[in-house]
């Protein structure tokens, strides 16, 4: 086996605007988001389960759409606005929501897997205020979770669903 | 309460037995959880790995100047760079006669002997800078004959992996009572089935990673890593470097998920440990997702035969097994390689009454991936095997097999304990009442009853089964397994408790949490046994420089080991603090009591509150009178002494339609009853059997490592290998049935591995009972749709007609 030489790192500056604030970063071009996010700025609450667009971990909103951050690079975040668990945590109803009701279920183990569960099914409850168990499970589908049975997540999600359309509080 | 409890847990629970959510949860669920990479110091060397790319070479060159150049890159160590500075490792246990290994270095010297073995190690100031220098090393190899199969690594004359050892037999044992021969040839019935099991692996959702610093003003190594075992990683790893046990500090940190993936000595790991000794930076190494494919422990890789005989009158004569392993070149260090096949050779047929038994466990070394623990061990294959045979006993006896297991399991009534033909003691098992509510909570009549109607009037493409598993499950464990074998893994845990100066109760235990929720399930523990609010407790886990010794979490020991040592130790603080309370107040101790935080008396009145006696004690000895000095803390032990470990047991049920136009299997149930003694959190407890009941269901229907013909793992990436997720699963009916341990005052029994025990072969009986009319039966698992084309004879059928039984049906239907 020879060495393949790459071609050196190219970097780029880039403006976005995450969680709210404005920044700019300098990063190299085959970074993507995840890495640029969790490395660059702290923001260590998006995961990585394969960096592969498989299992949901990474996901993040990206101008409102919830993206997987380990398939876009973070230079094609420039311009854009970037959500993450942190923000949303702190400022979207719906979201809160869920995790209370995560919380109350127990649907969640080690968590990792958690923050994108949460952003996947707040996705769905803003197309749909109170889908099926079917619909939830069909909806998460990209998420991967090794440690729960995905039963307490379908729980927590009908629960969270119910509570934002009676406009019921949080217990 | 209405979950079950020992005595003594009963007469004081407030907090166990409730279905309490987690404390740490909320963090968690907002994305503040601290896991390996998340709390990395900034300036931390990132490492990453030149693995190789196959798997059975000797390394002729290996030039790594190129990578030494490359931009960020700070140093590059290869095996011979390594081993002047440390030890190598061997999953040897020394209680096993005749089990072999060899010594396993960091990284591979000379020779490598599986794709993924860690060959030069790179440490850069990014992990792409780290990537991209160890691409740019120049690796010459020379390939050698690559043992891919069983039989071939243990084909007489075939050249050993490791020429030391002679020949590639890792471990073999056999068992057999004197008359199991002539039980099998004067029997009723024989049925006999042959599995192959892919080989899984646990795809913790957290890939492994470390972060290790060595402290050279203390001479101490520092780490920060995802694990199960900090307490056994602190000797693994200083016996690597060659230093005191004390000497290495051990800190688990959030960890994402593990499944008996983290509680093994890999050789990665190890190579940056004594690299950052070497280099004096702290050092990263996280696991990407392709690596974890070929560098985390694979398990349940098998070919078995397995045999049951009957009597004429359909009673239990004899069972058999002959089980073969294909385990890696190396055996993990400490605990080996070969456990899963010593469960097989124990527990085969034991939920059984077996008058006699045959078992012969062969171990071979090969070229494919590492091999170690997975959730349950060797528990789901021995279900697997005992299972499947017996429904196939059932068809061919033509009885129902829930009633020919009520007949023929162990008695709930005893005589307990009991032996095992293998050796395996069981302090007391309710099989059958396990068995009679799953059958309760399914209503197995009504599905029968739909079966049999789906059967004559149903789709005939769409096939219908119901599948039942029994199961036994060790957990508790004593010294047995692997303390006696020399490997340093603790079995006996202790637990600290101490007053705060505001009235809580600081607690100390150094199991983990991996997702468990350890820390909320003993909170509850320290809660009631020293009589405050589950509010009042802080809980400290998983640092062995501030937690006392504990085997950590594996085996379904955590609650019941290390829990009963905090419930000893929160006993004795409740009574040193009555003792206290009683000196300052002029009152009996014995007639005192804590609840809720209060110190109350018979009558129930409070005297004062525990942040009030905490400021006495700390702030006010005076108030005291002369000569007491109150002793706020406390600390207890416990380790299984009285059993190599508490058996737990339960049943599992599976219902499923199987599609023959397309091979697909569809859940349309799944059922779960365990008897874990004590149940802590019930809503811990049941999530914990869901969740493993669906790895068990990805083992039986997609989950397989494809090894190529030269030891090549081919679905490494978690694209290609199939993991169950939400849409596929169904619903998962949870029971409990409990009969508390009398080897502790806890009661509590293990829970985290019951759930996948039985699903595999629940699942799979489910197919062969759909399958049931065809006259076939499944024997690889996973069972694939092209498996079960295959056997129902579809595939080879001409396109859109019904195989052999259901055709002949089919067409009596349209002839009516
Ligand atoms: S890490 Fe992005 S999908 Fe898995
Ligand atoms: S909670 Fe661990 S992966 Fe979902």
């Amino acid at each position: 086996m020879s060495a393949v030489r790459e071609p050196p790192e190219r970097w780029r500056d880039i403006e976005l605007e995450v969680n709210g604030e404005r920044c700019a970063l300098r990063v190299p071009e085959r970074e993507h988001l995840a890495d640029a996010l969790r490395h660059r700025l702290g923001l260590t609450g998006t995961h990585l389960g394969c960096e592969h667009g498989v299992c949901g971990a990474c996901t993040v909103r990206v101008d409102g759409d919830a993206v997987r951050s380990c398939l876009m690079l973070a230079v094609q975040a420039e311009g854009c606005r970037v959500e993450t668990i942190e923000g949303a945590s702190a400022r979207d109803a719906v979201v809160q929501a869920l995790q209370a009701a995560f919380v109350e279920r127990n649907a969640l183990q080690c968590g990792y897997c958690t923050p994108g569960f949460v952003l996947a099914a707040a996705e769905l409850l803003g197309e749909c205020a109170a889908p099926s168990r079917e619909a939830i499970r069909v909806a998460l589908s990209g998420n991967l979770c090794r440690c729960t049975g995905y039963q307490a997540i379908v729980d927590a999600v009908e629960q969270a669903a119910r509570r934002l359309s009676n406009s019921e509080p949080p217990r | 309460m209405s979950e079950p409890a020992a005595p003594e847990v009963a007469a004081r629970a407030a907090a166990i037995g409730e279905a309490l959510p987690r404390g740490d949860a909320a963090r968690l669920a907002a994305g503040a959880g601290r896991f390996v990479d998340d709390a990395a110091p900034e300036h931390a060397l990132h490492a990453a790995f030149l693995r190789s790319p196959v798997a059975h070479a000797r390394i002729r060159r290996l030039d790594l100047g190129p990578a030494r150049s490359m931009p960020g890159v700070v140093a590059v160590f290869d095996g011979e760079a390594l081993a002047a500075h440390c030890r190598p490792m061997c999953g040897v246990l020394g209680h096993l006669a005749g089990m072999k290994a060899a010594p396993q270095w960091p990284l591979a010297r000379d020779r490598v002997r599986h794709v993924g073995e860690p060959v030069v190690l790179v440490l850069a100031r990014r992990r792409a800078q780290a990537e991209d220098a160890a691409q740019a090393i120049e690796f010459e190899w020379e390939p050698l004959p690559v043992l891919a199969e069983p039989e071939a690594a243990l084909a007489p004359g075939v050249a050993p992996l490791h020429e030391a050892l002679g020949d590639n037999t890792m471990f073999e044992a056999t068992v057999a009572t004197p008359g199991v021969e002539s039980a099998f040839a004067g029997a009723g019935a024989v049925v006999e089935r042959r599995w192959e099991t892919a080989r899984v692996t646990a795809v913790a959702l957290e890939p492994r990673g470390i972060v290790a610093q060595w402290d050279r003003h203390e001479g101490r190594l520092r780490v920060r890593m995802g694990t199960q075992v900090p307490w056994m990683m602190q000797a693994v790893l200083a016996d690597v470097l060659g230093i005191e046990w004390d000497r290495v500090s051990v800190v688990a940190a959030d960890t994402g998920g593990s499944f008996g993936s983290k509680i093994h000595g890999y050789a990665d790991e190890a190579a940056v440990a004594v690299a950052a000794r070497l280099c004096g930076h702290p050092v990263r190494f996280i696991a990407d997702r392709l690596e974890s494919f070929v560098s985390d422990v694979h398990a349940r890789g098998h070919r078995a035969t397995v045999r049951a005989a009957v009597h004429a009158d359909g009673r239990l004569a004899a069972f058999a097994v002959d089980d073969l392993c294909a385990a890696g070149p190396w055996s993990v260090h400490p605990r080996g390689s070969v456990n899963e096949s010593r469960h097989v050779l124990g527990l085969t047929g034991a939920c059984y009454s077996v008058p006699e038994y045959q078992a012969r466990i062969r171990v071979a070394m090969t070229n494919l991936g590492l091999y170690g623990q997975y959730r349950g061990v060797g528990h789901p294959l021995a279900c697997l095997f005992t299972e499947t045979a017996v429904d196939s006993l059932a068809r061919r006896l033509q009885v129902d097999p829930l009633a020919w297991r009520l007949d023929n399991l162990l008695d709930d009534a005893g005589p307990w304990p009991r032996r095992a033909p293998a050796g395996a003691t069981f302090e007391r098992l309710s099989l059958r009442a396990s068995l009679r509510e799953c059958a309760r909570l399914m209503d197995y009549p009504a599905l029968r009853e739909d079966q049999r109607r789906w059967r004559e009037s149903g789709d005939p493409w769409r096939l219908r089964g119901i599948g039942l598993a029994c199961f036994v499950e060790n957990s508790n464990h004593s010294s047995a397994n692997y303390g006696r074998g020399g490997a340093a893994i603790a079995s006996d845990d202790g637990a600290l408790v101490r007053l705060t100066q505001g009235g809580g109760v600081a607690c100390a235990v150094g199991l983990t949490d991996t997702g468990q929720g350890t820390r909320t399930a003993l909170a509850q523990i320290a809660a009631d046994a020293v009589g405050v609010p589950v509010a009042a407790i802080q809980m400290t886990v998983g640092d062995t420089d501030h937690t006392p010794v504990s085997g950590g979490n594996w085996g379904s020991r955590g609650i019941g080991i290390a829990g009963e040592a905090l419930w000893r130790a929160g006993c004795l603080l409740r009574s040193r603090l009555l003792e206290a309370a009683g000196a300052l107040f002029g009152r009996e101790a014995a007639a005192l009591d804590l609840r809720a935080g209060a110190v109350v008396d018979s009558s129930g009145a409070a005297l004062c509150t525990l942040a009030e006696l905490a400021r006495a004690i700390y702030l006010r000895p005076d108030r005291f009178p002369a000569g007491v000095l109150p002793e706020p803390a406390a600390s207890a032990h416990f380790a299984q002494r009285d059993l190599d470990g508490v058996y737990t047991n339960g049943a599992s049920a599976s219902r499923v339609e199987v599609d023959l136009r397309t091979g697909q299997v569809r859940l349309l149930g799944h059922w779960i009853v365990d008897d874990c003694g004590t149940v802590i959190n019930p809503l811990l407890a049941d999530e914990q059997l869901r969740g493993a009941a669906v790895q068990g269901i990805g083992q039986a229907l997609f989950e397989g490592c494809l090894y190529g013909s030269q030891g090549e793992l081919r679905n490494a990436t978690l694209a290609d290998y199939l993991v169950p997720m939400a849409v596929e699963m169904p619903d998962i009916v949870v029971g409990h049935v409990g009969s508390p341990t009398g080897t502790s005052r806890l009661g509590a029994k293990g829970v985290a591995e019951a759930g996948v025990t039985g699903a595999i072969a629940a699942v799979v009986n489910a197919i062969d009972d759909a399958l049931a009319p065809l006259g076939v039966e499944m024997d690889v698992l996973p069972v694939t749709p092209e498996r079960i084309l295959r056997a129902a004879g579809v595939l080879d059928a001409e396109a859109g007609s019904l195989p052999g039984r259901v055709r002949s049906r089919q067409n009596a239907d349209d002839a009516r």
